[in-house]
């Protein structure tokens, strides 16, 4: 499927987990154009939508960045006819709406994740052909196959900020690994209430296995 | 909102009209036996990097159509306003158009609106059009510029993909003079350093694909001004050709002459008066 995609693409790793109080969502930083040249190796994935939501972009970058383009603002006339924060729900709708109107065209996915004060912390699911789906945490992307295994074994409903990284931390490096196109720098963003906090961790610093 | 562009674009959302033209397109000419003309690339090896005092840019200045050198000093640095300038790769005509609207839509913001434009305005209204387009535009670009907010340097893909770096070569040399950025590259680097970079990265490009080649154009952006030296450096391989192909009687020798008379005969006889006043 990543090799029908003309131009650069992300062929990618993403995730998106809630833990005790906010979510965690992160993603690698690579970008490739025909599975076999890496374009860029800083590539930002995580694209800030809202003050407190954030979404991760999976495909065509082109693509992926001009519905992301379209919907912050979107989303940001949404929030000031409103007159309040707009809920997580909106911003994967609005997300939504743009794929699957014209999913003949695109070639983009994205992890919708963030905090309002109705629901609090949550994660979204905006699939290629524009299926909606809410998780309590997500994986995508094509490096996303190695870790479903991982994932499943290893989460735990209301986990603590500290173990919700590590588990992030360790997904992301374990599907770098093994994806050729996933690798670079892992970035991690932290949404909570009370802000956003961003990190970057250079590959060196990532977790390292068994075999490395 | 409103401001004035050189060309409308679309009240909301995406505009995906011209996909079915280009499907179209393709069927009447691979239908009729007919080919689709040959866009003339550029075949290029350009660069760019952010230094402490502004941005350096690099471009070769060959043109190919095929296997001939159809540009030997080809400008590929455009200007885009008065303190940033693009570097175009791809199809020729598809980065000067693409360029030349840029420009123009800048200059009547910059008029409407009082304000000096910003690169990532310009990345912005490159990134729309681009991908209005689906990729049938050509054009991989590397802008460059300095504004209130700083030195910026930013890729933008044909498909409208962009990227904020701070050094990129694109073209397709672009791999040898990637390895000499990726060598020497570090940040806030003096202006001199950095303009001898950009130069060893252009020239490997131009030593390592045929397709560029010739002379070397440098661009300096800076917040005091531009300083465009074109060209940097001039190929070493440099012909002498004569350009004046009058030769003076003689030069031929003649060996022959044999003069035939016309035998004509004066049928009919017009006069027509012309007032000469």
């Amino acid at each position: 499927m990543d090799s029908q995609i003309k131009g650069v693409s992300t062929g990618t790793t993403i995730l998106a987990v809630t833990f005790n109080g906010g979510v965690i969502i992160g993603s690698d930083s690579r970008a490739s154009i025909g599975g076999s040249y890496v374009s860029s190796k800083t590539i930002n994935k995580l694209i800030q939508v809202h003050d407190r939501i954030f979404c991760c972009i999976a495909g065509s970058l082109a693509d992926a960045q001009a519905v992301t383009k379209a919907a912050k603002f979107q989303i940001s006339f949404h929030s000031i006819q409103m007159e309040s924060p707009p809920l997580v729900k909106a911003a994967a709708s609005v997300l939504k709406e743009l794929c699957y109107n014209n999913k003949e065209e695109l070639q983009a996915g994205f992890i919708t994740a963030g905090w309002d004060r109705k629901k609090g912390p949550q994660v979204y699911t905006v699939a290629l052909g524009g299926m909606l789906l809410s998780q309590p945490f997500t994986i995508g992307g094509s490096g996303s196959t190695y870790i479903y295994g991982y994932a499943d074994a290893k989460y735990k409903p209301d986990m603590s900020k500290e173990e919700c990284l590590q588990f992030a931390t360790n997904a992301l490096a374990l599907a770098m690994g093994r994806d050729n196109v996933s690798g670079g720098v892992a970035h991690l963003v932290v949404i909570t209430e009370e802000g956003v906090e961003h990190m970057v961790i250079p590959g060196d610093k990532l977790p390292k296995f068994h075999d490395e | 909102m409103a401001l004035s562009n050189v060309v409308e674009t679309p009240a909301s959302g995406f505009n995906f009209e011209n996909v079915s033209r280009n499907v179209a397109l393709k069927g009447l000419l691979e239908g009729g036996h007919t080919k689709a003309p040959k866009p003339m690339k550029t075949g290029t090896t350009i660069a760019g990097l952010v230094c402490k005092d502004g941005v350096v840019l690099g471009a070769d200045t060959r043109a190919t159509s095929g296997e001939v050198v159809a540009d030997k000093m080809c400008a590929k640095i455009h200007y885009i306003s008065p303190n940033m300038y693009c570097c175009g790769a791809g199809t020729a005509a598809d980065t000067e158009k693409t360029t030349d609207l840029l420009s123009s839509n800048l200059t009547i913001f910059s008029m409407n609106s009082g304000r000096n434009p910003r690169v990532v305005m310009a990345v912005n209204i490159l990134q729309d059009m681009l991908f209005r387009y689906r990729g049938q535009i050509g054009a991989s670009l590397i802008l460059g510029g300095v504004d209130c907010t700083g030195n910026h340097l930013y890729t933008v893909g044909p498909y409208g993909s962009i990227d904020n770096v701070p050094y990129l070569a694109m073209g397709s040399g672009d791999l040898a003079a990637l390895g000499i950025l990726e060598d020497r590259f570090k940040p806030n680097m003096e202006l001199e350093e950095a303009k001898e970079l950009v130069r060893d990265a252009i020239h490997s490009g131009i030593m390592s694909d045929l397709a560029s080649g010739n002379n070397i154009d440098i661009c300096v952006i800076t917040k005091q001004g531009v300083d465009y030296i074109r060209p940097y450096q001039e190929s070493e391989y440099k012909d002498k050709r004569q350009r004046r192909y009058k030769y003076r009687p003689g030069t031929t020798s003649i060996l022959t002459e044999k003069i035939v008379p016309l035998e004509l005969e004066v049928v009919q006889e017009t006069v027509q008066r012309m007032d000469t006043a």
